[in-house]
């Protein structure tokens, strides 16, 4: 540990700690990236901090002016920290089916919150804060969806910081939301391993957020380029939550729900190795810890039970 | 050849509203043809006139997206698990 000037200049840097009840074997081995130990308690936190300075590096901001994001929480949460240190005020266009927990932080931070209906999820979150910035030109939207600078900050930090921590490394498995961190870490740990696997643990819902009313409101983001991942899966509720009460019963990790999935997606590539009996060093990304998703019920009674409470909900 | 096959919400004023339903093919593409005989316009809501899956729409084949397994040409065992979803925002 160091010293730093300010909390935001503690960004980053996070520890990588190995799994060793959880690796299936000596030679098949499973290292977790402990991202919640960033300044807001998430990996979103680099994102942020990148964005917000590419844009005033562009001179899209000075103090005053008022950022607008769509976000399902944590990156709403970052930017807000961070907004309220530099002066900006922050708009967040949040589905209403997010926990109690992000509401609370959002608006401790100073964060003002739109809500958008939970039938409609993310995409529609997206498409109300675009709504709202083309008819108020005065709104900076940052668009994790698409800003670069989202990517960029994984590229030079969260891949690098892997690979210096683990030059052995065969597979890199991190959640698919943004795309940010599979584009940019991927991106970078692919130019120096080439033989590396990476791969995307998406999260699937409850059916309540797919409704859509047809599939062309259907959304990619913009960073997504697929020609970067190995594979990718769909982790549903009851194996997210099965594995995030495993990282914390066997390794002692309070994590989120979606480090659940991603841990899913780590053990099935673990397995894989296993199978085919060759060695593996496979790094993972705990995105968040689960204090945030302590009112969801996902910590609480049985598996089948938590799996109940969180349906309808976004829980990534 | 049995293979189970989740469809979403949107998509099930196709199937008479069933949530679930069951069809054969050695390959993804033979399954979504076999599919489209019983649930007529179903194939032109997944897959596009250039015969490639639409751009909004995800395949996985026991949870792993089609795209990255052969896409409509991914092959299929009896027993395998098809679910269909719209692409959705995280973050």
């Amino acid at each position: 540990m160091a010293r730093f000037n300010s909390l935001i200049d503690s960004l980053g840097g996070t520890p990588l700690v190995g799994l060793p009840r959880l690796s299936p074997s000596p030679d098949v081995r499973l290292w977790a990236k402990l991202e919640d130990r960033n300044p807001t308690g998430s990996i979103k936190d680099r994102a942020a901090l990148y964005m917000i300075e590419a844009a005033e590096k562009d001179g899209r901001l000075e103090p005053g002016v008022t950022l607008l994001e769509p976000t399902s929480g944590n990156t709403g949460i970052s930017l807000a920290m961070v907004a309220r240190q530099r002066g900006y005020d922050l708009i967040c266009v949040m589905p209403e089916n997010t926990s109690r927990e992000r509401r609370q932080l959002l608006e401790m931070y100073g964060a003002r919150i739109v809500s958008s209906p939970a039938a409609g999820g993310s995409n529609q979150a997206v498409a109300m804060a675009k709504a709202m910035v083309a008819q108020n030109p005065q709104l900076v939207m940052l668009y994790q969806y698409g800003n670069e600078a989202n990517a960029r900050a994984h590229y030079e930090g969260t891949g690098p910081e892997i690979l210096a921590d683990l030059p052995t490394i065969t597979h890199f498995v991190a959640g698919l939301g943004t795309t940010g961190t599979l584009m940019g870490a991927g991106r970078y740990l692919r130019e120096k391993v080439p033989s590396i696997q990476i791969v995307a643990a998406e999260p699937r819902y409850g059916e309540l957020v797919y409704g859509l009313r047809n599939i062309d409101e259907g959304f990619v983001p913009e960073l997504y380029d697929d020609t970067v991942l190995t594979t990718r899966f769909s982790v549903g509720p009851l194996e997210a939550l099965r594995r995030t009460r495993e990282l914390v019963e066997q390794e002692g990790i309070f994590a989120g729900i979606s480090s659940g999935a991603i841990l899913h997606a780590a053990l099935a590539m673990a397995g894989k190795a296993l199978d085919a009996g060759v060695p593996a060093e496979i790094a993972l990304v705990v995105c968040d810890g689960g204090w945030k998703y302590l009112s969801t019920g996902a910590y609480a009674g049985t598996l089948e039970e938590a799996e109940a409470a969180l349906e309808g909900q976004l829980w990534a | 050849m049995a293979i189970e096959v989740r469809i979403p919400t949107i998509l099930r004023s196709h199937t008479g509203g069933a949530k679930t339903v069951e069809g054969s093919g050695d390959t993804l593409g033979a399954l979504i043809d076999d599919l489209d005989g019983q649930y007529g316009g179903l194939k032109g809501r997944l897959v596009t006139d250039e015969g490639a899956l639409h751009r909004f729409v995800n395949v996985y084949v026991n949870d792993e997206d089609v795209r990255f397994t052969g896409a409509l040409d991914t092959a299929l065992e009896d027993g395998d698990s098809v679910t269909v979803l719209p692409a959705v925002a995280g973050g």
